[in-house]
């Protein structure tokens, strides 16, 4: 169908997290934006809602050795291992290029421990520019899976308490869950209690490739995240089932979203912005093209301003 | 390091796609993409069409390109149909299109003066040597090369590739052309009867690995491509990692895609694939 000029401006597409509030709702994911240069390529920064910065930790990581990908059905496995230059680098050099690209900025940190989370918001508290800070306690792609702090109630729980109490009010903090836990919501409820404004649903599955030909698992890593459209019914069921339980608090949705048609399913669930990883390894443009499809979507539906789709799935049939 | 000022992406027409013995030797209509290909550059390409389970682009190291012609710019690739994406593309008719983004990664250094040159390719490695080749030639330096497979069928070799070089040395390693054996057991000959300068290589990490070991011994400089599996090739995805030593002495986990894949063999870390070297940026502390 093709949208008059009229229809399209018209629409607000506009949302918000607490008090950040961003043009659109299209992100990129954590981790699959580089620093942002590499995308700046094919197209300014500032066209999408914001950028999710891959997890910045305290100090600099090599991440895991190679290989550290596999593509699987509709699909792909990753143990990157949160490669990454530390924090004191990425302030003096990636951040610079995003406030400079005028990008909207969602700084995304992961830590050892507790302590790492709070040192990482000291450091990030004061920096100009910065639209909200997403707490990564869900990579599994560190040596002990006990980093995992999105599996443990009580852990995930300290980080965010930490992560609050320095930040303030200052900055919205959206915590990242695993969907790798038997109830999603119950890990919802301990963030949100300890501070949480938003929470980013889902990170990547665990996952495993075997090879056959040299009989042994095919990443050095061993374990990867598994991302792309094979995830995507997990990332939907996620996002309802949060969204049911806690309706008033934003959710960042992802896992899998490679078309506006995707995304309007996580929005449908309940996420008040989507961002697109897998998917830009694909296509650079990923980001884009889901933005555009997303807004022709929601006008064709009637829809007149982007906030009214968040959880329509929820309603009952007759409203 | 940036990604390849040059790079675009854009849907470009198949205008050839020949079989030539185990590969299949393709040309695409790409337009001014083709005057930004350097020898070296690779490209990626999208692969099953749309709803694809494949969801991860295929890299491609450049052939040789042409700035204008029949069709326009055009960008040619040798393609080995081994897994599903390459078998997908290999397959596909005349003027059927594809998502392209390119032209990508580091190119060759081409020397300033006239050098004697040894380029050395394994299997569909050979590709981008050819470019390669007429460029050095043109800066009147000596190209020899040496390509290396499996068996006949699995040497690159196009006639006029043949003739743009001095001379041209073959092994397989089951004797079926040219010298039995692998492509390191002949350099060592090569480089003294033709007071190499300069060693240009492609092909599989094992084989750059051994070619670093005789360069390193013969005091040669050494550019290599090297392969490493990319999911993206614009430098995002950070799967395509190797271990490289940097001008300040510090080794790094560096995207092949931005970094390389044209890297200088003496800076990379060889023979560490499923390991972190010691002392690499941010190693974890045993």
């Amino acid at each position: 169908m093709e949208l008059s000029v009229r229809q399209m401006s018209n629409f607000n597409y506009s949302t918000s997290f607490q008090n950040a509030v961003f043009p659109n709702p299209i992100f990129t994911a954590s981790g699959c934006a580089g620093s942002g240069k590499e995308l700046a390529q094919f197209f300014p920064l500032t066209e999408i809602g914001a950028v999710v910065t891959k997890s910045i930790m305290v100090k600099a990581r090599s991440g895991r050795p190679t290989p550290r990908m596999a593509e699987t059905p509709s699909g792909m496995l990753n143990s990157i291992g949160l490669q990454g230059p530390g924090i004191d680098q990425f302030l003096a050099e990636d951040i610079p290029f995003l406030q400079k690209a005028g990008a909207r900025i969602i700084v995304s940190i992961a830590g050892e421990s507790v302590d790492d989370y709070g040192s990482l918001a000291r450091r990030l508290r004061g920096v100009p520019g910065l639209s909200a800070l997403e707490v990564n306690i869900s990579c599994p792609n560190v040596e002990n899976r006990g980093q995992v702090f999105a599996c443990d109630p009580i852990a995930s729980r300290s980080v965010v308490e930490v992560v609050r109490r320095v930040l303030g009010g200052e900055l919205p903090i959206i915590v990242k869950l695993s969907p790798d836990v038997t109830d999603i919501v119950s890990i919802a409820n301990e963030v949100i209690a300890a501070g949480a404004d938003g929470l980013a649903l889902i990170n990547t599955l665990l996952g495993m490739v075997i090879d056959i030909d040299t009989m042994r698992p095919k990443l050095g890593g061993k374990t990867g995240g598994l991302s792309g459209p094979a995830i995507r019914p997990v990332a939907v069921r996620a996002i309802y089932q949060v969204h049911q339980a806690f309706p008033k608090i934003p959710i960042l949705g992802m896992g899998g979203i490679a078309s506006g048609r995707d995304a309007l399913e996580l929005v449908f669930a309940g996420a008040s912005g989507v961002s697109v990883g897998t998917a830009t390894f694909g296509n650079p443009n990923a980001v884009l093209k889901v933005k555009d499809e997303l807004a022709n979507l929601l006008i064709e539906r009637g829809f007149t301003n982007f906030k009214e789709a968040v959880g329509f799935a929820h309603r009952s049939a007759d409203v | 390091m940036k990604i390849n000022r040059r790079a675009q992406q854009r849907t470009v027409e198949i205008v050839s796609n020949k079989r030539v013995g185990a590969y299949h030797h393709m040309i695409f209509a790409v337009g001014d993409m083709a005057l930004h290909a350097l020898p070296g550059n690779f490209v990626a390409i999208s692969v099953g069409g749309p709803g694809s389970a494949m969801v991860l682009r295929r890299a491609f190291a450049i052939y040789r390109t042409h700035d204008r012609g029949n069709y326009g710019g055009t960008l040619e690739l040798v393609v080995a149909p081994h897994g599903q994406g390459s078998k997908w593309l290999t397959a596909l008719p005349m003027h059927a299109t594809v998502d392209m983004v390119g032209p990508l990664g580091t190119s060759f250094g081409i020397p300033t003066e006239p050098v004697n040159a040894l380029l050395v390719g394994g299997g569909y490695g050979s590709a981008p040597l050819f470019g390669l080749a007429e460029l050095l030639k043109d800066g009147g330096s000596r190209v020899d090369m040496v390509l290396g497979a499996s068996s006949a069928g699995k040497i690159y070799a196009p006639l006029e590739g043949k003739r743009a070089v001095n001379s041209m040395t073959i092994t397989t390693d089951d004797g079926s052309a040219g010298t039995k054996g692998q492509v390191v057991s002949v350099l060592a000959g090569l480089i003294e009867r033709y007071d190499v300068d300069i060693i240009y290589s492609c092909g599989p990490m094992a084989m750059l690995a051994a070619i670093q070991d005789i360069a390193t011994q013969t005091g040669i400089m050494h550019q290599c491509a090297v392969e490493e599996a990319m999911a993206c090739g614009i430098g995002v995805c950070m799967t395509c990692v190797v271990p490289l030593r940097d001008e300040t002495g510090l080794v790094k986990m560096s995207r092949s895609c931005i970094d390389g894949p044209v890297m200088d063999g003496a800076s990379v870390l060889w023979n560490s694939s499923g390991k972190i070297p010691d002392g690499t940026f941010g190693a974890p502390n045993v």
